[in-house]
């Protein structure tokens, strides 16, 4: 007997729909099966990292700051994806930006401006995209795979920002803390908007969400990736070129991670410091699938990841597991997402093996 | 020879996959000895029934006697037990190793290389097969290829041999050689199974053709007995239309000139292509017949300008140099081109038809205003294209892997006729579509001839070449033959150029100067 996957004919809209959801609640009840069975409370667990965020409204704000980079980042990693353009890096487009905004502050600590945090954030997206230049460069002229290479740099980058806060970039202030200089009063962006719980950074993620919809479902260019993606061959058919697709969508992703790293650093951190580097830009991989590369079911999957990082660190205080569980329940997603896509195109059917037998018989 | 049981029956066989009958209580009967002819369309589920007596695919239901005994077949392995062999249509063969090693590859018996080699010279010899065990297979033609696939078939001393679709990649001389092959094959009491949709080499080699529709047998006849076309409407289940050629067909001016197109190959298996020189003038339609895999994938690039030439100048549409330009470029100026692989190449299959014609009339049709897509023009578009050509289909949302091969054909040539191109370069426009598309193709071909556009059809298949086209060339390792007027040359004659003879001097050239000169 063996189980073997059948191409579906067509499939359904609404179960592509439907999948992530499925995914979540499959996700809740194996976690809380895992964690029950190495003695944890699963149910309470589950509880805590699902629910509290959303039902306790002082967890809110810390929602929102979350949300605001993995939405930023998997934006951009949705339309590299959509091109199979595979930008593991973004966690080091991440910290190449920030640290090019940081460079800005740490040039200009005595002028009062209100542009310096405008050309922070500019710096920051030119980081973040000349980080990924790099892997773009190697995979257009040399044809290095961008998976390996982007992922590598992402060690690079860790290594520069400690280096650098170490180093020529250490607060003379500081203790000998590994940590940059506080930002200026005019360096720094509020927490929250003022009277609300919306972070700068997610107000920049919805407008940046409507640009990039408009930008896949509507223009040439949303049109040129998708073919890119779906059938190379067609596209040079097109006339559109595989070489300006892996650039442009390097550069996006990178502009888009460099863009988050700069927000979070002098929104919410107001320095970089060695806690600086938190694994946006891996979980945004998962955001991105999570919202099936559709700018608003990023936008939706962000808060999720969000609501799983803010409850992973209350069930470790509550129900005491440890602080891998919140990272545990994301990979678990991921893997439902992607095991519900294959049963979305495929169907599964178990073939006996009563046919060998005969054949058997009938050689005798 | 112990005519009364039959060498395989196959009874009220059934086979369904999702969304279709593959194949609806078929009964077949082969005798020992007999070359039979399974007939039919594309779809109609010849191939899913031969894969059921190869053991590729189990039928749902149905009996099946191997010489009178029941039996069912799980694997090909039990089948070539039984002594069934099967050639396919696509070889199975690494191209880096010799005859004899690909032969040792597919065999299920560990044999030294050595006896090998002595009992693949005994079967070439005993059949008067051409092939030398020791070439690498790289080097060899398709004719070739497919005497290595029929000799490791043939070492299995088979009952019954399949063969799907084997004259589609030879020239006529060696489907003469294979024909003789196989008459000497049923001579010795090996039964053949032989499937193919074309239907004068059915008339030509079969003794009993079986004819298949949507999954049925209709009919059961003596090939002998019948005509081309009493056979072909059997197939199709329909009057076969004929594709009406304008009498008073007056070609114009030079519309499309191609001088020394020169490419080098790309990877090891690519084909270069050498000096090639054509022209096309306006209302006329040029062939290029050849083999497969003589530079057809190669030019259809290069003409396309997925590929771009050296020199602007080296291909020129109304004396406009388009080499340099990529095909969005030459699209604006009225060059179409529909590649062979419809799927993944002419048209994306994940993509809707909307989506689909947007790939490539968005910049004629004017579907894009500011760098942004207008939906309504995409889809009004789409639409005109579905009526226009009756393609089957759910309407512009349907997604293009859904159409069948015919339906999905008639779509991409509709979308590239209905921009009026100046210039159309189309090659294998039938290729597996079913005879009732085909005939709708060949027509709008024709059409749009007539109205003045340039025509350049590269096929493998001459029969289809010779019934549309004004004139003709055969590409061959990448070189273009000079052009003759169809019916100023002989079957034999472009037979020996698509197997590489290159008539450069004598009569051939001769007369393509005088093709040339009026």
């Amino acid at each position: 007997m063996r189980i073997k996957f059948e191409r579906r004919a067509e499939p359904s809209r609404l179960m592509q729909i439907l999948t992530p959801f499925v995914a979540v609640i499959v996700t809740m009840l194996i976690g809380g099966m895992v964690f029950s069975l190495l003695g944890y409370d699963g149910a309470n667990a589950v509880k805590e990292i699902f629910f509290t965020p959303v039902l306790a409204s002082y967890k809110w704000l810390d929602v929102a700051t979350k949300s605001a980079p993995l939405i930023l980042i998997a934006l951009g990693l949705s339309l590299g994806n959509q091109a199979k353009v595979w930008n593991i890096g973004a966690e080091g487009q991440y910290i190449a930006g920030a640290l090019a905004g940081a460079f800005v502050a740490y040039l200009t600590p005595n002028v009062q401006s209100p542009l310096i945090v405008l050309a922070m954030l500019v710096s920051g997206i030119v980081g973040g995209a000349l980080w990924a230049a790099i892997p773009a460069f190697l995979r257009t002229k040399f044809n290095v795979n961008e998976v390996l290479s982007s992922l590598m740099l992402v060690y690079v980058a860790l290594q520069l920002l400690s280096y650098l806060i170490t180093g020529p970039w250490k607060d003379p202030q500081g203790h000998n803390f590994p940590q940059t200089a506080p930002f200026t009063d005019a360096q720094l962006l509020p927490h929250a908007l003022p009277g609300t719980y919306i972070p700068p950074g997610l107000l920049i993620a919805f407008v940046f969400m409507l640009i990039f919809w408009l930008l896949t479902s509507r223009s040439v260019y949303g049109f040129e990736v998708r073919v890119v993606g779906a059938a190379p061959s067609a596209a040079r058919y097109a006339g559109f070129t595989a070489a300006r697709t892996v650039w442009s969508t390097m550069l996006i992703g990178g502009a888009m991670a460099g863009l988050a790293g700069i927000l979070e650093a002098t929104s919410q951190l107001g320095q970089i410091n060695l806690g600086f580097p938190s694994n946006y830009g891996f979980t945004a991989i998962i955001v991105s699938f999570l919202g099936r590369l559709h700018p608003v079911g990023v936008f939706i999957a962000g808060i999720v990841l969000a609501i799983t990082y803010v409850g992973g660190q209350v069930a470790q205080t509550v129900v005491h597991v440890p602080s891998a569980s919140g990272g545990i329940f994301q990979a678990l997603m991921l893997f439902m997402i992607l095991a519900g896509d294959v049963l979305v195109r495929y169907r599964l059917r178990i073939v006996t093996n009563f046919s060998q037998t005969l054949a058997i018989n009938a050689a005798k | 020879m112990e005519t009364s049981v039959a060498q395989l029956e196959l009874r009220e066989i059934c086979k369904s996959f999702p969304n279709v009958v593959a194949n609806d209580h078929v009964n077949l009967t082969v005798n020992p000895g007999e070359i039979h002819a399974l007939l039919g369309e594309n779809g109609a589920g010849k191939s899913t029934l031969v894969k059921m007596i190869y053991g590729i695919v189990a039928p749902d239901s149905g009996q099946m006697f191997w010489a009178g005994d029941s039996v069912s077949i799980s694997n090909p392995k039990a089948a070539r037990k039984l002594g069934i062999g099967m050639v396919f249509q696509h070889f199975s063969l690494f191209e880096a190793m010799t005859v004899l090693e690909n032969i040792a590859l597919g065999l299920d018996r560990k044999t030294s290389l050595r006896d090998l080699k002595t009992e693949v010279l005994a079967v070439l010899n005993d059949y008067g097969l051409q092939l030398d065990p020791d070439r690498v297979v790289s080097t060899l033609s398709v004719g070739e290829r497919q005497r290595v696939e029929i000799v490791r078939a043939l070492l299995l001393d088979p009952k019954l041999l399949i063969m799907d679709e084997p004259t589609s990649v030879l020239t006529p001389q060696e489907v003469g050689q294979l024909f003789e092959t196989l008459r000497k094959l049923a001579a010795k009491g090996c039964s053949i199974l032989y499937i193919s949709h074309k239907l004068q080499e059915i008339v030509a080699l079969c003794d009993t053709a079986t004819i298949l529709r949507g999954g049925r047998v209709v009919a059961t006849c003596n090939p002998r007995n019948e005509t081309s076309r009493s056979m072909a409407e059997l197939m199709i289940g329909a009057n076969l239309r004929e594709v009406v050629k304008g009498d008073r067909r007056n070609l114009g001016d030079i519309k499309f000139e191609v001088s020394n197109l020169t490419l080098q190959k790309v990877g090891d298996f690519g084909t270069a292509l050498e000096g090639i020189n054509f022209s096309v003038r306006s209302g006329e339609i040029l062939g290029i017949a050849g083999v497969a895999g003589n530079g057809q994938n190669e030019l259809m690039e290069a003409l396309g300008g997925e590929v771009l030439a050296g020199a602007p100048n080296v291909i020129c549409l109304d004396h406009k140099g388009l080499g340099r330009l990529g095909p969005i470029q030459r699209r604006a100026l009225g060059l179409g081109a529909v590649p062979e692989e419809r799927h993944g190449h002419a048209a994306v299959s994940e993509f809707s038809l909307k989506d689909n014609a947007i790939l490539t009339a968005r910049t004629r049709m004017n579907m894009v205003r500011m760098s942004l897509i207008e939906n309504a023009k995409a889809n009004a578009y789409c639409d005109q294209i579905i009526k226009t050509f009756a393609v089957k289909s759910q309407g512009p949302q349907s997604l293009a892997g859904s159409l069948s091969g015919g339906n999905l054909q008639k779509f991409i040539m509709g979308r590239e006729i209905l921009q009026d191109p100046e210039v159309l370069i189309v090659s294998q426009p039938t290729w597996g579509v079913d005879a009732g598309a085909a005939s709708a193709i060949h027509q709008a071909i024709v059409d749009l001839a007539a109205k003045g556009s340039a025509m350049v059809i590269i096929s493998q298949d001459l029969d289809e070449l010779l019934t549309l086209c004004d004139s003709l060339a055969v590409i061959n390792l990448g070189r273009l033959s000079p052009t003759f007027k169809v019916g100023d040359v002989s079957i034999d004659e472009i037979g020996l150029l698509m197997g590489g003879v290159h008539g450069e001097q004598g009569s051939k050239g001769a007369r393509a100067e005088a093709v040339n000169a009026h």
